[in-house]
């Protein structure tokens, strides 16, 4: 086993609490009697609805088409009725169309046998084709559309392929449990995208708080004699960024602004290339996808399948409902995840966990004054002055908080975590970014 | 679902570490405390007086203050931080009306005026002392030997005078009597340095410390000389809470433990200072490079307080470790200068309030680099 990897500085070390979802098999969840299917669930523009309220659907079909270089496709996650088109807001505030689905009919995938297509034949355009085709997209939580970023030109020499499986976020176990269950399929999809992005070499890198996930993929690449390479990396926050983890496995710094593709890489979460497996050797579109529902208010901490479109609270209510009254549902990890005022939102497909947490762990902070005691630079992995920004963005003073690196900041909120004065640092620079591009 | 409860819902990151800034200047004033503790043992009961006084008046300026603000702040530590660290910066015996004043300076004026907590550019304990030091100059140099010393030999001759002082002030006298600069170059030559001189004058010295070494030689064949270990322990004259430097390390010692205070800060200051005492230290008595009394100079004063404690105040001190460095390097190589060729005996408490001054400037300059900004290449650009 190699030695043990890590990117340079900054990072924070928060308690795992994966314990109580990690040992739990992936169970497929219910099929939801109503769906709503956002046509914001990626990072671009919508895609655009291309059913009438009404509208008979098959399992699988399109409903949401993308539109524009940077969007994805949406397909109905269930046999049914358009019963409705709104409009809703997201929890990360977008607004959104979304086609509500009533549950009809007869499913023509699900449960069927189908035959193995076999891609080794196909170019990589083609492979793309079927991604872009399959509405993939990043299921490591930037929903960025797949297919955009294996869309590698000629002239950008790409010699190295990552494969995110970090999971540094707290609580999340979806991915771990994806690699101990499908890590045949995992290498097949890791071969499918090493042809797509013509990548010389494949990393995965993996933190050592999974070492059975660890061996396992390292077994599994020995038995079918592959060259890819297992990484294990030091457990810290944020090394699931692509950025972070591309230093740390490669030692190659992603210019300022820049993206992997800039020094000859990809990077890819373990969730998107097991979607690409199924998008490519199955023609499956993305209507499911693993998340982890935990916390300390949830009765039956488990690992689900869930269809695109089911509501929050009756995905809560299959592990059990509520231990004790929520104080705080969020979509994802808890340092990045979106809380919910809604329990009724859809699971989207950058959906990878929901975080039920009592009432006892929710907390409204309130705030002191700095001290400048400077451990939110010390936290940044960044190297930004988290406290400096701050103060720049306080007075309205855009420029010299971009001069500052504001857009550099990623959001992992390091700085936020460490403050002990709880001031909303990583909050405040997520509204400068947006007042800072108004102007 | 069928209980429909009211959620939170706030912008992530839903985590936090735990630590909060009350936390960590209730842990500085505990660090403080043996210090504290061991300058009323040695001092008497009037300095415990003088302690409580500074913290009361700290206390009751931020109660106003923040009374008047409307945003009640008096458990936070940080007044009480300040009262107790300008009670430990007065002389023992001080009219009790002078740290009160200082108090209600430091408080009202150098903290509250400009902003609160986390606004003042200046130490707001510094900023009480010096106050003093130049209101009532003759009552802030007036110091009492510690109990320990009370009845050694000598103690009547020099009491009120702290060793630091008394060298300055015999040192000035030498310069007067002197009729030209070779006899005066041979007076100090025939001292050999700040030890020999105190020695001379028949400084008191306890019999602990002629113990201490005189077992440190016999045992371990290490001879450091007469007075070294009463100045490390604190008995010694000076300020009530400065005068134990070995308490004031186990405190910083706690503080690097509880990982409040980095070494950057400490290790600059007391490397450059040592250093430029031991290259030229010496020629205060007519001695060579490299013969200056650096243990006499480390654990004489307000340096271990000043240093562990003052210097590394977050708030007047610079943000990257870079900065911490120049912080540091700037405030040993002033503190030389003033002690050495200024005017007071001391010099710790006005170098680090200039280098505080000098903060705004050496964060601009010590901006870490932004990951991935060394190489800025067009974006789509060949790797």
């Amino acid at each position: 086993m190699n030695a043990i990897k890590t990117f340079p500085k900054g990072g924070v070390h928060p308690h795992g609490n994966k314990a109580a979802s990690s040992s739990q098999p992936i169970k497929n969840a219910h099929i939801p009697q109503q769906a709503i299917i956002p046509m914001s669930q990626h990072i671009g523009k919508p895609a655009e609805c291309v059913v009438a309220i009404g509208d008979a659907v098959k399992e699988g079909m399109l409903i949401g088409k993308a539109s524009g270089f940077v969007s994805a496709n949406i397909h109905s996650p269930i046999p049914g009725t358009v019963k409705d088109i709104i409009e809703m807001y997201l929890p990360q505030g977008i607004k959104t169309w979304a086609i509500v689905l009533e549950f009809q009919g007869e499913f023509e995938r699900s449960g069927k046998l189908f035959e193995k297509r076999d891609w080794k034949g196909y170019s990589a355009e083609e492979l793309n084709s079927i991604v872009a085709e399959m509405g993939v997209v990043g299921l490591g939580g930037a929903t960025f559309p797949s297919h955009v970023k294996y869309a590698v030109k000629p002239e950008q020499k790409i010699d190295s392929l990552l494969i995110n499986g970090v999971e540094c976020e707290p609580f999340l176990t979806a991915d771990h449990r994806l690699m101990l269950e499908k890590p045949e399929e995992l290498l097949e999809g890791i071969k499918i995208i090493q042809k797509m992005v013509k990548a010389e070499h494949v990393y995965i890198g993996i933190e050592v708080n999974k070492p059975d996930a660890i061996s396992l993929l390292q077994q599994k690449i020995n038995d079918a004699n592959l060259k890819f390479e297992v990484v294990p990396l030091k457990v810290r926050y944020p090394q699931g960024d692509e950025k972070m983890l591309l230093k740390a496995v490669l030692n190659r710094e992603v210019p300022s602004g820049g993206l992997p593709l800039d020094i000859g890489a990809v990077v890819s979460n373990v969730g998107t290339v097991y979607a690409i497996y199924e998008a490519v050797v199955w023609e499956k579109p993305l209507t499911e996808r693993i998340v982890t529902v935990t916390g300390s208010a949830v009765v039956r901490p488990s690992n689900l399948k869930v269809r695109i479109g089911t509501k929050i609270s009756e995905v809560i209510e299959e592990c059990g409902g509520f231990k004790t009254p929520p104080g705080k549902i969020v979509l994802g990890g808890p340092m990045m995840g979106f809380s919910i005022a809604d329990v009724d939102m859809p699971v989207t497909k950058g959906v990878s966990g929901i975080l039920v947490l009592s009432k006892k762990d929710s907390h409204i902070y309130q705030n002191d004054p700095c001290i400048r005691c400077g451990r939110c630079l010390k936290a940044c992995p960044w190297n930004l002055m988290p406290t400096v920004l701050l103060k720049e963005i306080e007075s309205q003073n855009y420029k010299a908080a971009l001069e500052l690196g504001l857009m550099d900041c990623k959001e992992c909120g390091c700085c936020t975590y460490v403050c002990p004065s709880c001031i909303p640092l990583v909050q405040t620079f997520k509204y400068g970014k947006i007042l800072a591009r108004k102007k | 679902m069928e209980t429909r409860e009211l959620l939170i819902s706030t912008s992530s990151p839903h985590l936090r570490e735990g630590s909060r800034t009350s936390a960590i200047m209730w842990f500085v004033c505990l660090a403080l405390f043996p210090a504290s503790v061991w300058g009323v043992v040695v001092f008497g009961w009037y300095s415990l007086i003088v302690l409580v006084v500074s913290i009361f008046t700290a206390l009751l300026t931020e109660f106003v203050i923040t009374a008047i603000k409307k945003k009640m702040t008096l458990f936070d530590g940080s007044a009480f931080l300040t009262g107790l660290l300008i009670g430990m910066n007065m002389p023992p015996s001080i009219p009790v009306y002078i740290p009160v004043f200082a108090t209600i300076f430091a408080v009202a004026i150098v903290k509250h005026a400009f902003g609160g907590l986390g606004r003042n550019w200046m130490n707001p304990a510094l900023a009480g002392r010096v106050f003093a030091m130049f209101s009532w100059s003759k009552s802030m140099a007036t110091w009492s030997l510690p109990s320990t010393l009370a009845s050694v030999p000598g103690a009547d001759a020099v009491s009120g005078a702290s060793p630091l002082g008394y060298i300055k002030a015999g040192l000035l006298g030498l310069s007067v009597q002197a009729d030209s600069p070779a006899q005066l170059s041979d007076a100090l030559g025939s001292i050999g340095g700040p030890m020999n001189y105190l020695a001379s004058k028949n400084f008191p010295v306890s019999s602990f410390d002629l113990g201490a070494s005189g077992w440190l030689k016999s045992v371990l064949n290490i001879d450091i000389g007469r007075g070294y270990i009463d100045l490390f322990v604190g008995n010694v004259a000076g300020s009530i809470g400065e005068v134990s430097a070995l308490l004031l390390l186990a405190g910083a010692l706690f503080l690097f433990i509880k990982k409040i205070i980095s070494w950057h800060i400490p290790a600059a200051y007391l490397g450059t200072f040592a250093f430029l005492t031991w290259l030229l230290g010496g020629f205060q008595f007519s001695l060579g490079l490299f013969q200056g009394d650096v243990l006499f100079h480390l654990f004489a004063g307000g340096l271990m307080l000043g240093v562990f404690f003052m210097a590394t105040d977050y708030v007047t001190t610079p943000l990257t470790p870079k900065g911490m460095l120049i912080f540091g390097a700037g405030a040993g190589l002033l503190t030389f200068l003033i002690r050495f060729y200024g005017g007071l005996p001391e010099g710790v408490s006005l170098a680090i309030i200039i280098m505080n001054m000098c903060v705004p400037l050496i964060d601009r300059f010590t901006k870490p680099k932004i990951f991935g900004s060394m190489k800025k290449i067009k974006k789509g650009a060949e790797a």
